[in-house]
């Protein structure tokens, strides 16, 4: 697989829920369909939270990625 | 001490910054020369415009003369805050008029930004959104429920963070009480839009009113993020490409900070100040504070975060000025009452580390909220109520 090139990265790191999942809805909002965006969060609630949404609002959650002591997941704004 | 007093001045007259001028004006005495600067000139106790919306309270026991509430040796300036000159130390005013200070208390509070979602209203229109956000807002809802005969009802939030999280829930719970005690409310089908997965931002709150909503047949729409309303048409759309019918809507508007802080560059994206979230100091601004609704703390934006913030601030403030080490630091300690209709309410009460544990709803909180209503006035401005608990607590 190769390296997934994201356009535009947010570190939502310390913010609690819903920070992470509100500042990815923000990010999709404001870029062009094909944007890759990638969200980093040490909230616990993320993991689940921001699958749900993607799924949901039919984006593309091209990769969740542990680190240390928080997850980066990229999405691709698919519509 | 030198015999020239410290000048502080607050941003905003609301609950943090006249509780914020007031204990530095009664524990510094001569010491200080605190001003407050408000546009109005008038406080609003703006937990009371729900009440107003479901006409079980009028507006006139919601608003009183700033002055009346401010100790005589606090300074009231009437006017608007348009930029803070941070190099300068300088808050310049609407009028013209400039007031350099030595310490700055920023509590603007929070903007309504309706305009950001195409097609809704102020208000000002039933067809594309009411609110009770501001009084004129809950009066016109008023109207609108007074002459509600049946039909889609829609609740929800156009944008995160608001003002007071509770709030669309308990309006959602007492609307739904309320068209059952006038015998409508099987005319009604009501929904409740969610911009998260769930009906509330705090999990442990969601897990106790949603078996409500689902007890009184209220729908839920969750991961409902609104993107534009079509009053013609009576339809709210959604960013997840949803689309919900109404005959009455109801929308928290979106919020973002006061122009003076965007104005001034120090504001985030969303307007909000940077804030350290123990000390409460603005980031990158020395002598700087923020609280209440301004700040942009991972916190409930309401009165009682205010209230729970303006002890700390004040004692900062006073042992700098003193010449001492500032002791208090703020936990995120918030108290609010969620109303769930049928005259029972249950309480939340939450800090950054502890999540709240809300008791089964009764009788007993809703009493208890009903007299914070009427004895906030004479209370929470003038620091009379829990600051010594909150000292103790707070101070670490």
């Amino acid at each position: 697989m190769g390296v997934i090139q994201v356009d535009r990265e947010i570190d939502a790191r310390g913010m609690a829920c819903p920070g992470p999942l509100m500042a990815l809805i923000g990010a999709i909002r404001e870029e062009q369909v094909g944007t890759v965006i990638a969200v980093l969060s040490s909230d616990a609630g993320s993991r689940t939270d921001i699958p749900a949404w993607t799924t949901k609002a039919k984006q593309e959650l091209v990769d969740v990625e542990d680190a240390d002591g928080y997850v980066r997941f990229v999405v691709r704004k698919a519509r | 001490m030198s015999g020239v007093p410290a000048r502080v001045v607050v941003v905003g007259g609301g609950v943090g910054g006249t509780l914020v001028a007031n204990l530095l004006s009664r524990d510094l005495g001569r010491d200080v020369r605190v001003t407050v600067v408000d546009p109005t000139g008038m406080h609003s106790y703006q937990p009371g415009f729900l009440y107003v919306a479901l006409g079980e309270a009028s507006g006139r026991w919601l608003f009183r003369d700033e002055r009346e509430l401010l100790r005589g040796d606090v300074d009231l300036a009437v006017d608007g805050a348009e930029t803070i000159d941070r190099d300068g130390g300088v808050v310049r005013l609407e009028s013209g008029a400039s007031l350099p200070y030595d310490y700055l208390v920023l509590a603007p509070g929070a903007r309504l930004v309706p305009e950001q979602v195409p097609g809704m209203s102020n208000g000002e229109s039933g067809a594309g959104g009411h609110h009770f956000y501001s009084l004129e807002g809950a009066i016109r809802l008023r109207e609108a429920v007074r002459q509600f005969r049946g039909g889609r009802i829609l609740v929800g939030i156009a944008g995160i963070p608001y003002k007071c999280p509770p709030a669309p829930i308990e309006f959602v719970l007492m609307l739904e009480d309320h068209l059952r005690r006038r015998g409508i409310r099987k005319k009604a089908d009501i929904k409740f839009l969610s911009p998260l997965n769930r009906a509330f931002t705090v999990e442990s709150a969601s897990k106790l009113v949603q078996p409500i909503m689902d007890r009184r047949g209220i729908g839920l729409e969750t991961f409902f993020n609104v993107e534009t309303v079509d009053p013609s048409a009576g339809v709210v759309t959604s960013l997840e490409g949803e689309k919900a019918e109404y005959d009455l809507l109801v929308l928290v508007p979106p919020h973002r900070g006061q122009r003076v802080v965007e104005d001034s560059g120090l504001g985030d994206a969303g307007g909000w100040l940077p804030t350290d979230r123990s000390t409460l100091e603005v980031e990158g601004c020395e002598r700087v504070f923020a609280m209440g609704d301004a700040t942009n703390l991972p916190i409930s934006k309401s009165g009682s975060t205010a209230h729970f913030e303006a002890p700390v601030v004040a004692s900062r403030i006073a042992s700098m000025i003193r010449g001492t080490a500032p002791a208090s630091s703020y936990g995120g300690r918030v108290m609010c009452f969620l109303e769930v209709g049928g005259r029972k309410a249950t309480v939340l009460r939450f800090d950054y580390e502890h999540p709240p544990v809300p008791p089964k709803p009764s009788a007993v909180w809703h009493t208890a909220k009903w007299m914070f209503n009427r004895l906030y006035w004479v209370t929470v401005p003038q620091g009379r109520i829990p600051e010594r608990a909150v000292r103790k607590e707070e101070t670490q």
